[in-house]
């Protein structure tokens, strides 16, 4: 904990991005995938408009590009379930390459791709320009309630440290010469998943009657109020309305 | 397996979140009643949630990180979710769960913030749904004993994971924004993950197992396993004075809500219901099945083909149609229901439904909650117990 407590996903730079308050953003991201998911996939320059609007976010927050790429590696479990639907969805057929692809698949597979990367994108860039703390403060505002939040924020703040436990136990264990090979250690590795549970429940007992005995009665105390004013709005909702209008075109064309 | 955005189509994906919201609404109210504190303390579980949770919710977002090699390299790690309907019970696993899948959502862009609501009903609420029934069922049939715990164990979180794509497949049948051949889309996710479902298994009983031989008042799915307390006084064992508990809250509530939810989706939801033929139609319909099948017997009732006889508007009529058949069949069901109570018990039906599958009732508290940490007297005073 020793080493700030800024998360590994967010940057830190001082740009008006940054600066918005967090609800505004996640009301605008959230409008704004739900603009790009109701495109119809056959307007595919849309899908390009909508990927320039994002690098100009990504220009205007001053982000690198390559780790914010690098970051979109995470939806890859389901690329492959869209690769797959050129090849088993009937309907027409064409050869590409030797291959019978299917026509419909082939949009199916377009239309998952595109939508997918350009919602995790537009998540990547939200996360990279908010504090993780600030973003649950934003999704309170926003309506989530209070409970909920209180346990996503335990969880954000005692995840690494959960996670740092499971690391000194992995490094534990192999300075003792063991080596997860295969299903025969499953019992060694289960049993320090059974340890880290034990210690985690123990650690929230722990931080419940601290926490008690500071006067915590199942609230916590709002030090900061979220507050927007309305121009800090407009800036937010500037990306959602720049998609929407490429959004109505591509369902008119 | 994370559902990104433009996966499912927004009506679906809305409903989704609806019935989600209201799955996680009602496990805060549950978790409160798990995570209760040692009866006797003047703290009601109320202010335990949030830090036990979270730090639950910690555990199983680190649980997720663990590897465990498989063969030639590749290597597989733990869903949680049966694992933590089994360590901390179903209501809080559902919550830890749900949170998890939210961080991952908003903070690591996994999973689409427009299919969170697909992501939470089926990795959260089927998953743990799922497991903990089976789980709770396996124990109550089972003889007494950890090893029967772990058989329940293994056998709900192999269940618990192609109940999960299952889930996804329905909801892919009912708003996939591509028209894959389902029957396809079922026998793929649920072939992969009954081999995931596998390992899933062996992990959960292992770990479930790890927890037992140290701290088995943490596990809730082994509550029953716990003995009554006894008190040494005088040098001879006795039973402890039982705890007295708070009585059942009337399931009125419940009942009503659950009536709400069912009439919203009847009747309003049900609109966006795809008109395309069912699986059970379709194939029918592919081998020419249906050929031979007549028109039901009920074919001119005033309800056929979910429309009410009589209104021309197709939406309102089949959402009339719903309403009434949701109507009729919760008085049926209820009136079933109130039959068999009033059997069973030969007095008039109350109204209050007993724990099952808890044979400590009414004789001591489980150890869980004795050894809750706290390091309060165990039986210290009247339960206040929200």
């Amino acid at each position: 904990m020793g080493a700030g407590h800024a998360h590994r996903l967010y940057t830190h730079r001082s740009s008006p991005a940054h600066a918005l308050p967090p609800h505004c953003k996640l009301a605008a991201v959230l409008c704004f995938v739900l603009v790009v998911v109701s495109t119809p996939r056959e307007a595919v320059w849309a899908f390009g408009a909508y990927a320039l609007l994002l690098a100009a976010v990504t220009a205007v927050a001053r982000l690198p590009a390559v780790p914010l790429l690098r970051r979109l590696l995470i939806e890859a479990p389901f690329v492959a379930f869209a690769l797959l639907m050129p090849f088993v969805v009937p309907g027409e057929r064409i050869t590409v390459l030797g291959a019978g692809l299917s026509v419909p698949g082939l949009w199916g597979a377009w239309n998952i791709l595109a939508k997918a990367t350009l919602g995790t994108a537009a998540s990547v860039l939200l996360a990279a320009t908010t504090e993780p703390r600030d973003l649950l403060l934003g999704l309170q505002r926003l309506g989530l309630p209070q409970p909920l939040t209180q346990i996503a924020s335990f969880m954000v703040r005692y995840g690494d440290v959960v996670a740092d436990e499971l690391r000194r136990m992995s490094i534990a264990r192999r300075s003792r010469g063991f080596a997860a090979r295969g299903p025969r250690q499953w019992g060694v590795l289960a049993k320090t998943a059974g340890a880290v549970f034990i210690r985690s429940y123990e650690r929230g007992e722990r931080v419940h009657l601290a926490m008690v005995s500071r006067g915590y009665t199942g609230e916590l105390p709002v030090i900061r109020e979220l507050r927007a004013t309305r121009a800090q709005w407009a800036r937010a909702a500037a990306l959602p309305a720049a998609a929407l209008p490429v959004c109505l075109l591509g369902r008119l064309l | 397996m994370h559902v990104p955005d433009g996966f499912i189509d927004a009506p679906v994906s809305a409903a989704a979140g609806a019935v989600a919201a209201g799955a996680v609404a009602l496990c805060l109210r549950g978790a409160r009643r798990e995570l209760a504190g040692a009866p006797g303390t003047t703290l009601t579980g109320a202010e335990r949630t949030a830090p036990l949770a979270g730090l639950v919710a910690a555990f199983v977002f680190a649980a997720q990180m663990l590897n465990f090699p498989v063969a030639a390299g590749t290597s597989g790690h733990l869903l949680g979710g049966a694992l933590a309907a089994i360590l901390v019970g179903p209501a809080t696993g559902v919550l830890c769960v749900t949170v998890v899948l939210l961080t991952q959502g908003v903070l690591f862009a996994d999973g689409g913030l427009t299919a969170l609501g697909v992501n939470i009903l089926i990795m959260g609420v089927v998953t743990v749904a799922v497991a903990y029934a089976l789980f709770a069922a396996l124990v109550a049939v089972l003889p007494r004993g950890r090893r029967s715990v772990g058989a329940a164990a293994f056998a709900a979180a192999l269940v618990s994971v192609p109940a999960s794509a299952a889930a996804f497949t329905l909801l892919y049948a009912i708003g996939g924004t591509t028209d894959v051949p389902i029957g396809t889309v079922l026998t793929a996710m649920v072939g992969v993950h009954v081999l995931i479902g596998v390992g899933e298994a062996v992990i959960t009983m292992l770990t479930v197992g790890a927890v037992l031989a140290v701290r088995p008042d943490l596990v809730h799915g082994a509550r029953s396993l716990a003995r009554p307390l006894k008190l040494r006084v005088g040098g001879r064992l006795i039973d402890a004075e039982p705890v007295p508990r708070a009585p059942a809250r009337s399931p009125h509530r419940v009942w009503l809500a659950g009536l709400a939810t069912a009439l919203v989706l009847a009747g309003a939801v049900s609109f966006y219901a795809s008109a395309s033929p069912d699986g059970l139609e379709k194939v029918a319909a592919d081998h020419g099945m249906d050929e031979k099948a007549g028109e039901h017997a009920a074919a001119d009732s005033p309800l056929a083909d979910y429309g009410v006889e009589g209104v021309s508007a197709t939406w309102i009529s089949g959402g009339l149609a719903g309403v009434i058949g949701v109507g009729a069949t919760a008085a049926v069901g209820s009136g079933l229901f109130y039959a068999a109570v009033r059997r069973r018990t030969g007095t008039p039906a109350t109204g209050r439904i007993g724990r099952t599958g808890d044979p400590g009732t009414g004789k001591a508290h489980p150890a869980g909650e004795v050894s809750g940490g706290s390091g309060d007297s165990p039986a210290g005073g009247p339960a206040e117990r929200s």
